[in-house]
C-alpha cells in the first residue's frame, strides 16, 4: 500500500528505529520485512491524518484520549505476543516467528469493542486478568509508583517519565500503581 | 454505503470491510483478487460520520469485536481475520 505524503525514504528510517527499539527493550520485529513495512506506512499515514501512530489493523476514533490504547505498540502487546506469538497487527511477535520456526497467524482482538469501552481502568483491568488487591501496610511511600501500560515497566518518582524507558510509550500511557 | 467494485468469477455475495492502513487487510484483499472472485469491498477508515457509523454497526452485527477484516459471504457467512483456508472453502475455489 502507499499514501500520498507518505516517502518511502521515511519508511525505511521509521522501520530500522522501530526495529533497533523493539530489540533494544527485549521485543522482536516480524522477520517478514514486505509485511512490516506496510505496516509502518500504515502507522506514519495514521500519524499523518490523526496526530499520533494509531495501530494500522483497528479503527481509530481521531481522539488521541479514545484511542491512547491502541497507539503503537498497543496495551495489549505484551498478552498478545504470550497467547498467540504476535501482537493483534503481527509487527511484533515471539521467538519462534522471529526465527521462522512458526508463521504468524490471526490474533483474537483484545481491545474491548466500541460499546464497552466506557472506563479505562475497568475495562483494562478486565481485559487484562485483575491483580489480587495489594494489602501492603499503610507505609507512606516518599514516592509515588507509576505504571507503564504498554510494557509494564514501574517507576518510583514524582511523575512518570517523558517516554518510557523502555518501550518508549508517552507519558500520558502511564497508570499510577501504588 | 460506499463500496468499491472488483469484477471476477460470480461465487455468491461478497463483502469485505477492510482498513486501508491494515496489513491482514490487504492480504485478504488480494487473496480474493488471486481468486479471481467478484466481489465488493470497502475501507471503513476512509468513510465520516453516519456513513462509518453504519459500516461498523454492519461489521458488528457479524462480528461483534468489531475488527478488521470482516468478510461477509451471502450474507449468511463471516470470516474474520486473514484465514486463507476458511476463505477458499467458503467461496469453493
Amino acid at each position: 500500500m502507499n499514501f500520498a505524503g507518505i516517502d518511502e525514504r521515511e519508511v525505511d528510517r521509521v522501520h530500522e528505529l522501530l526495529k533497533k527499539e523493539a530489540a533494544d527493550g527485549g521485543y522482536r520485529f516480524n522477520p517478514d520485512v514486505e509485511f512490516t513495512k506496510n505496516l509502518v506506512r500504515g502507522l506514519l499515514r495514521n500519524e499523518q491524518r490523526y496526530g499520533y501512530r494509531a495501530c494500522p489493523c483497528r479503527l481509530a476514533s481521531g481522539k488521541r484520549a479514545e484511542d491512547l490504547d491502541i497507539i503503537c505498540p498497543c496495551d495489549y502487546r505484551d498478552a498478545d505476543i504470550d497467547e498467540s506469538g504476535a501482537c493483534y497487527c503481527a509487527l511484533y511477535v515471539n521467538e519462534s516467528i522471529a526465527n521462522g520456526a512458526k508463521l504468524a497467524a490471526p490474533v483474537p482482538e483484545r481491545r474491548p469493542p466500541r460499546s464497552r469501552r466506557g472506563n479505562r481502568n475497568t475495562v483494562r483491568s478486565v481485559q487484562t486478568g485483575s491483580l489480587p488487591s495489594l494489602s501492603l501496610p499503610s507505609l507512606s511511600l516518599p514516592f509515588p509508583v507509576w505504571r507503564c501500560r504498554v510494557c509494564g515497566y514501574l517507576c518510583a518518582r514524582e511523575h512518570p517519565p517523558e517516554a518510557c524507558p523502555i518501550c518508549k510509550a508517552s507519558k500520558d500511557r502511564f497508570e499510577r500503581f501504588i | 454505503m460506499a463500496f468499491e467494485h472488483v469484477n471476477g468469477k460470480k461465487m455468491g455475495k461478497v463483502m469485505l470491510y477492510a482498513l486501508s492502513t491494515c496489513g491482514w487487510c490487504a492480504k485478504t484483499k488480494e487473496l480474493l483478487r488471486q481468486l479471481g472472485v467478484d466481489f465488493d469491498y470497502t475501507y471503513v477508515d476512509l468513510l465520516e460520520g453516519t456513513e462509518q457509523d453504519e459500516a461498523m454497526n454492519m461489521v458488528e452485527r457479524w462480528n461483534p469485536s468489531g475488527s478488521f477484516p470482516t468478510l461477509v459471504i451471502n450474507d449468511r457467512k463471516s470470516i474474520v481475520g486473514f484465514r486463507e483456508k476458511e476463505i477458499r472453502e467458503a467461496l469453493g475455489v
